[in-house]
């Protein structure tokens, strides 16, 4: 990545197989081992076929970062991802009311708020899902300070997106099974 | 404890409302693994002792959902159900992927052990390192979409009341039966996903029986540890690279839902109107008829597997429209397809959706419905019997069918009992031996893999396997057929198993020395000798004797009626053969019973003992 250019996840909800091999990919490295439920990235599927895989769309005003009461949120300069300082979070969950999609979420072991970090600016689900050739998770890169309100529209809850993919894949069946 | 497990086996009675943890030795588990090796394990130490009283439907039944150490670890996730098979009276291990596993084992446990029956319709929700029986009767008699609708909601609804600030929480893992599954219907699959059915061996209506809904479980802690990480790390990249090396045209990972077509036209070894015929050249019926006008997602997986073998299938236009289910892959695309006499991409799709909504394994169930029907075609079941016509290919009759069984109305409430016991049962009714239009073995009815024009399966591969009729598990020289017994041991997918580096895998991932020589030559045979005991004993409505049942069904030796194999059948004297060449190599006397000595050898003692009761 030069330092022109930002990375940003592109997520196509209907190339998504719902493999979940992002999950483990981004737990080992930032756990160390496999733990999807500490993966930044969550594959959703509330209604079988239809799989959301949910992360944090790095919204170009960043309504997390503004409300955290202590400043454990802030912006990466090199990367424009929200880092969490895990000593300062309080685990309030103010960041999730005030993300727009409710994606951050608290880890299951230490109880801070976990955000995509986007692992530095190589992401590691975004690998493995090229390595399956789903092409769900594409890396994307940007014109470094170029502000893209497009982002902010995948902030969306998992409610929300499974709805829209939903009536996508199921048609008018899918007010059924939502 | 050995790397790879969870730690702990829920231990839950249901009519004493009683929750403990279980443990089970290091040896156990270095012997028996996990999924049906440990299941035979635990059903024979718990209940050998009175094998043959045991009633698979009554409450002294154990329903097991066990993983394995490779499990959710390894790509391609899968549970093993098990218990005493209201199908076959032995032990089967069925295994179904999903993500159910790998949420138990995130909850800290390797498997559930269900006893008694509840009062009245609960579920069992599993959370780190708890569970709580739920109240069902709000999702009793539910199909599968409304089922799994209801629980995710109200699990997830329960788990973010309960963790408050902790964000939106995933859905759990569900594994459940459908209203056959409630209605004791025998050939009622254990069923996850609307479509993924662990279908063999009934444990559906083990489930029911129980009053059990569901299982449900949300873990959120990690995946156990293994012994060496690096090595693990390297291999599970390494076995996705494997299956992405191959075409993704390959069966395994584009699904098999082309076989449909296929397995007909070119091996005649394909279910066609309850296997009167095994020959079919319907292109009408070829896998891109499925694609291209139903597939609406053709890479549909399950936990940790790139392999994709499902596709989501649904129906956008005409009279089934709005209906949806995976594939179908081919065992559904056969048996609820050509068996029925159906060759219409989408009348199977809807059929297929309805045997998953309902609960049916869709092997097991449409077997009996495509028997009943050839019945019909003889004369032999009426419109009287069955309150309407059942010709072969009418979609219209066949729910109609599917339905009356699962209601138990009726002849349903006879064919609800499987296609053996059904026929010995409409034998009597109607004083003529319909036995022989029953395709089964050993009261399991056979996948869609037919023996006779010598292109498929082995003659005597279904015969003498403790699985009976299960075609992913057959026989063949006692060495290489352990290598499937290792799988639903470990409990992964056949599809994704790593050639050539599922043993460096498991001692990665354990920490043990277990080598594949000493699992095919020593602890495969051990759990094959306890599922032999339990399925000779059986009972109690059913007893096998091995000089007659250790065999395929009749039709498997009529000549095949059309194709390019007309005229050939499964030979007698090859069968034969086959079968006193599996014995020996197994360690069977020429009657079929685990010698003595071998047992001995091998430590099973109690076996031993309790097969004095058959040698008399």
């Amino acid at each position: 990545m030069s330092s022109e250019e930002t990375v940003w996840i592109f997520r196509d909800y209907l190339r998504c197989s719902g493999c979940r091999r992002c999950e483990i990919a981004c737990s080992l490295h930032h756990e160390g081992k496999m733990w999807p439920e500490a993966s930044r990235i969550r594959v959703f599927m509330l209604v079988p076929g239809v799989e959301i895989p949910h992360l944090c769309a790095q919204c170009h005003d960043y309504p997390c970062v503004s409300a955290c009461p202590v400043d454990a949120l802030s912006v990466s300069d090199e990367t424009i991802a929200v880092l969490v300082d895990k000593d300062k979070c309080i685990s309030c969950g103010k960041c999730i009311d005030a993300c727009p999609g409710k994606i951050p979420f608290l880890h299951p072991g230490d109880n801070k708020a976990v955000i995509c970090d986007l692992c530095g600016g190589d992401p590691e689900c975004v690998k493995i899902c090229q390595e399956a050739r789903f092409d769900a998770l594409v890396s994307l890169k940007e014109r470094r300070g170029r502000e893209n309100l497009n982002r902010q529209l995948f902030a969306q809850t998992p409610e929300q997106l499974t709805e829209d993919v939903a009536i996508n894949i199921f048609g008018e069946k899918a007010e059924e099974l939502i | 404890m050995p790397r790879g497990y969870a730690g702990k086996f829920l231990d839950i009675d249901l009519s004493k409302d009683k929750i403990k943890d279980t443990t089970f030795d290091d040896e156990i588990l270095r012997n028996y693994v996990g999924g049906r090796g440990l299941a035979a394990k635990i059903l024979w130490d718990r209940l050998g002792k009175k094998w043959e009283k045991v009633d698979p439907l009554g409450p002294e039944n154990l329903f097991l959902a066990l993983t394995g150490p490779l499990t959710a670890i390894h790509p391609g996730a899968r549970i093993c159900a098990s218990g005493k098979s209201p199908q076959c009276n032995g032990i089967i291990g069925s295994t179904a992927s999903a993500e159910f596993p790998s949420e138990l084992k995130c909850a800290g446990y390797d498997g559930v052990i269900v006893s008694g029956k509840a009062k009245s319709p609960v579920y069992i929700l599993v959370t780190d390192d708890k569970a709580e029986i739920m109240d069902a009767k709000h999702v009793w008699g539910k199909e599968a979409p409304e089922t799994i609708k209801i629980l995710t909601k109200e699990v997830r609804g329960l788990l973010e009341e309960r963790n408050p600030n902790a964000g939106k929480f995933k859905d759990p893992g569900i594994i459940y039966c459908g209203p056959a599954g409630e209605n004791r219907v025998r050939t009622a699959a254990v069923m996850m996903k609307i479509s993924h059915a662990a279908g063999y061996g009934g444990y559906g209506a083990v489930m029911g029986s129980k009053n059990l809904k569901a299982i449900v479980a949300k873990g959120r802690k990690p995946l156990p540890d293994v012994a060496s990480p690096g090595a693990v790390r390297l291999l599970w990249h390494e076995v996705d690279r494997q299956i992405m090396r191959r075409d993704r045209t390959w069966p395994g990972l584009w699904g098999t839902g082309y076989g449909g077509y296929t397995v007909g036209a070119s091996s005649s070894s394909e279910p066609v109107r309850n296997w009167q015929d095994e020959w079919h050249d319907e292109k009408s019926f070829g896998g891109p008829k499925f694609d291209y006008r139903y597939w609406v997602k053709r890479y549909w997986s399950d936990f940790n597997c790139s392999g994709a073998c499902m596709k989501l299938a649904v129906i956008k236009t005409g009279p089934y429209k709005g209906t949806f289910t995976d594939n179908p892959d081919y065992e559904l695309e056969a048996y609820l397809g050509p068996n029925l006499g159906v060759f219409d991409p989408g009348e199977c799709i809807y059929l297929s959706a309805l045997v998953d909504y309902l609960g049916y394994s869709g092997i097991n169930g449409p077997n009996t419905f495509a028997f009943a029907a050839e019945l019909y075609q003889r004369g032999i079941l009426t419109k009287d019997d069955l309150g309407f016509e059942l010709k072969w290919g009418d979609v219209n009759a066949f729910e109609a069918l599917a339905r009356k069984i699962v209601k138990r109305e009726g002849i349903g409430d006879v064919l609800a009992e499987g296609t053996y016991r059904a026929a010995l049962k409409i034998s009597e009714m109607k004083g003529v031996d319909v036995t022989k239009y029953a395709v089964h073995v050993k009261g399991v009815e056979i996948g869609a893999h037919g023996t006779r024009s010598g292109q498929d399966i082995r003659p005597a591969a279904y015969a003498c396997s403790p699985q009976c009729g299960d075609h992913t598990s057959v026989v063949s020289d006692a060495y290489r057929d352990m290598g499937m017994v290792f799988l639903d041991s470990a409990v992964i997918c056949s599809f994704v198993s790593g050639r050539g580096l599922l043993w460096d895998y498991y001692r990665a991932v354990t920490g043990w020395d277990t080598t594949q020589e000493e699992w095919n030559r020593t602890l495969g045979h051990r759990i094959i000798h306890i599922q032999r005991a339990a399925l000779l004993l059986g009972g109690p409505d059913i007893v096998w004797d091995p000089a007659i049942h250790d065999d395929n069904p009749p039709r498997y030796y009529e000549p095949l009626p059309s194709g390019p194999y007309k005229g050939q059948t499964t030979d007698r004297k090859t069968v034969e053969e086959m079968k006193q060449e599996y014995y020996e190599a197994i360690g069977w006397d020429e009657r079929g019973i685990p010698e003595s000595e071998v047992l001995k050898k091998l430590g099973l003692e109690d076996v031993d003992k309790a097969l004095d009761r058959l040698r008399k």
